[in-house]
């Protein structure tokens, strides 16, 4: 909290050196010299000083609040219309309260509780079939000697990352689709066509293929970055010590992923309500509804699409207090076991 | 308060560059030579996953640039080269929904991308120094929506209320800062030497020009990395259209990508066929190379500043 505002004498560096010989005529006039002073007050003390010193940095953030309010904030607040019964032709202001019936219809239907079923399934299945995956292709992209390979491939692999879901979901079409390149390949063959992109049994699959061709290679990034942390004098001596290669991965490699597993274990749990919701749109009409709603195409459907405001409102909202309730948990849990979680105070 | 301590990972390479530069890297004497098995086991592995990205888009790629009879002849996709053409382009440039598709993914990119850099810069800025006037409740600002988002109905209430829909400022405004990319802009300008700063100030200069003349020219690479997160952003976006964009001629190329190669609308019924029209296939693989072409371009960018990114965290280590 201090250090900000304590302008302790700057490192020799050549451009401090420079600025020494004509300080006064700048730092003794106007506000300028105020804000060097403040430096020494409390950080408390005046306020008004602060704000006088600061005010180009308050002003600076300013645009961002703006933009967050309006489009953060006031839909925070318009989740009221969850206890409405809302129609657009009147507005907020003019519709009918209902307190609390949005949420005894969602609780008691069946579709809202197929989407919930969908969702925790789709989340538990990627945890179990997804999340491994970067981990270990990290570690294996950092047991390459050769540098310039490693770089090659990491340059390929985050590739499909900055693709869209459209053109991911596209390019499986292309492949796996029933015009696909392995259903031409088959029937060249004089075999059976197999359907894979509009089939809601195997929906599953298809979806976490797509989400490990899209984001596995850039999920690596951040465990490569926590593997060169990990300081080599740990391998050398565990070596010494006789480790093999296995031993050397579970008791050196492992711990030093540790905490960033802990935190994308987090993050992962804090989003088990949101999975694959573009992903879910496109596919709709090839696999339908059974196989692929989930809350948030749940929510879109019955709301925008259905024109049932309210109700959608009321499901949304229960997705979003669930959702924050479980990154709470979730980050409490990591403190628990000694991790940093994603935030500390 | 710290979020995301982890973040500067985004800009991280792996351990190769904390080797001497100029030295040639070899493993360590400790570590044993791997087997024979275990080399081919990890060569297969690396082989695999690198031809599962590149292989669907080298046949796609392939498959635009091919003329009709090498694609009748292959049945579809085509693996081998055969007698190329440029007519799928043609015909899909040459005006029509797919071009005006372009031209609308094109100006919301340019604009949305160059607004929200303006916006994020200077609050991760203004965020950069704690202690300073109110910073804790407006960091606190940003990071709650992190945690908790209204949902698609009121967002969608709101942009219809303001007047926005069918206007490309909806596939604009509502997705314009990312707080997290906020966040890793804050992480890197508060990793300065404050040094350099304090003297700026002592020389006269105003925070304005702090910002301008001496903190972005040090942040050339992070500033390019977050630019093309969100540009990536914008040229990707689907649902936003989707949500807020009922007039077909306004609609982004994303959602054209979908209408023509995932709900079947024949790109030749929308556009002019003249003779010589060019096959089904290669029309619509010549949409997605479309879609996926500014990526392709901007990418070797966005590695080479993420090296960047990471020398001058070194150099200053």
């Amino acid at each position: 909290m201090s250090t900000g505002t304590e302008h302790q004498a700057a490192p020799p560096s050549a451009l401090a050196a420079r600025t020494s010989t004509a300080p006064q005529a700048t730092a003794g006039s106007g506000r300028k010299g105020m804000a060097h002073a403040a430096g020494r007050v409390r950080p408390k003390a005046n306020l008004k000083l602060r704000f006088a010193r600061d005010r180009s940095l308050v002003f600076m953030v300013l645009p961002a609040v703006v933009l967050l309010g309006i489009f953060a904030y006031i839909p925070m607040l318009g989740n009221v219309v969850a206890f409405q019964d809302y129609s657009p032709y009147v507005g907020i202001p003019e519709s009918p309260w209902v307190g609390l019936e949005n949420f005894a219809r969602v609780f008691a239907d069946g579709d809202f509780w197929l989407a919930v079923k969908n969702t925790l399934t789709i989340t538990a299945f990627q945890l179990l079939f997804f999340f491994p995956i970067p981990i270990a292709l990290a570690m294996l992209l950092n047991s390459l000697v050769n540098p310039g390979l490693r770089a090659v491939i990491q340059s390929v692999v985050y590739l499909p990352h900055f693709f869209s879901w459209v053109l991911v979901v596209s390019v499986f079409q292309q492949i796996f689709g029933g015009a696909g390149l392995l259903n031409q390949a088959l029937r060249a063959n004089g075999w059976q066509p197999v359907d894979i992109m509009t089939n809601p049994d195997t929906f599953l699959f298809l979806l976490t293929s797509q989400a490990v061709w899209k984001d596995a290679g850039w999920g690596i990034i951040v465990f490569l970055a926590a593997l060169s942390a990990i300081d080599p004098a740990q391998y050398e001596a565990a070596a010494v010590d006789g480790a093999g290669r296995w031993k050397r991965i579970w008791h050196v490699t492992l711990p030093g992923l540790r905490s960033v597993i802990v935190l994308l274990l987090i993050l992962r749990l804090g989003d088990s309500l949101t999975v694959g919701f573009e992903q879910m749109i496109l596919q709709r009409d090839a696999v339908g509804a059974q196989a692929s709603e989930v809350l948030d195409t749940f929510v879109y459907f019955t709301g925008v699409q259905n024109g049932d405001w309210s109700y959608a409102a009321a499901a949304g909202l229960v997705k979003g207090v669930v959702s924050l309730a479980l990154i709470l948990a979730a980050n409490k849990i990591a403190h628990v076991f000694g991790e940093s979680g994603v935030y500390s105070k | 308060m710290s979020v995301f301590s982890s973040n500067n990972s985004l800009t991280a390479r792996p351990s190769r560059l904390r080797r001497q530069p100029g030295s040639r890297p070899q493993r360590p004497s400790w570590d044993e030579e791997p087997g024979a098995a275990a080399k081919a086991g990890k060569a297969v592995v690396l082989a695999v996953v690198v031809l599962a990205v590149l292989g669907p888009l080298y046949t796609i790629v392939l498959t635009s640039f091919s003329s009709q009879a090498t694609i009748t002849q292959a049945g579809g996709l085509v693996l081998v080269p055969g007698e190329m053409s440029l007519s799928a382009y043609q015909q899909i440039l040459s005006g029509g929904v797919v071009t005006r598709a372009v031209l609308v993914s094109v100006g919301v990119t340019a604009t949305g991308t160059a607004l929200s850099m303006v916006v994020s810069v200077l609050c991760a800025y203004g965020l950069s120094r704690p202690g300073s006037f109110a910073h804790t409740p407006l960091l606190f600002t940003l990071l709650v929506t992190m945690f908790f988002s209204a949902g698609i109905i009121p967002a969608y209430l709101l942009v219809s209320g303001l007047g926005l829909i069918n206007t490309y400022w909806a596939l604009i405004l509502p997705s314009c800062i990312s707080v997290f990319n906020i966040i890793i802009l804050r992480g890197f300008f508060m990793g300065i030497d404050r040094g350099i700063l304090d003297s700026a100030r002592i020389d006269g200069a105003s925070e304005w020009r702090t910002l301008t003349q001496i903190v972005l020219p040090m942040s050339k690479a992070v500033t390019a990395v977050i630019a093309l997160f969100y540009g990536v952003g914008y040229w990707n976006a689907f649902f936003n259209a989707v949500l807020y964009i009922n007039d077909s001629s306004m609609n982004p190329l994303q959602v054209v990508l979908r209408s023509y190669v995932l709900q079947g609308v024949s790109v030749a019924g929308q556009v002019d066929v003249g003779s010589g029209a060019a096959a089904g296939p290669a029309l619509q693989m010549a949409v997605i190379v479309l879609a996926m072409v500014p990526i392709l371009i901007v990418y070797p960018f966005v590695q080479k500043h993420f090296t960047k990114g990471v020398m001058i965290g070194a150099v200053k280590g």
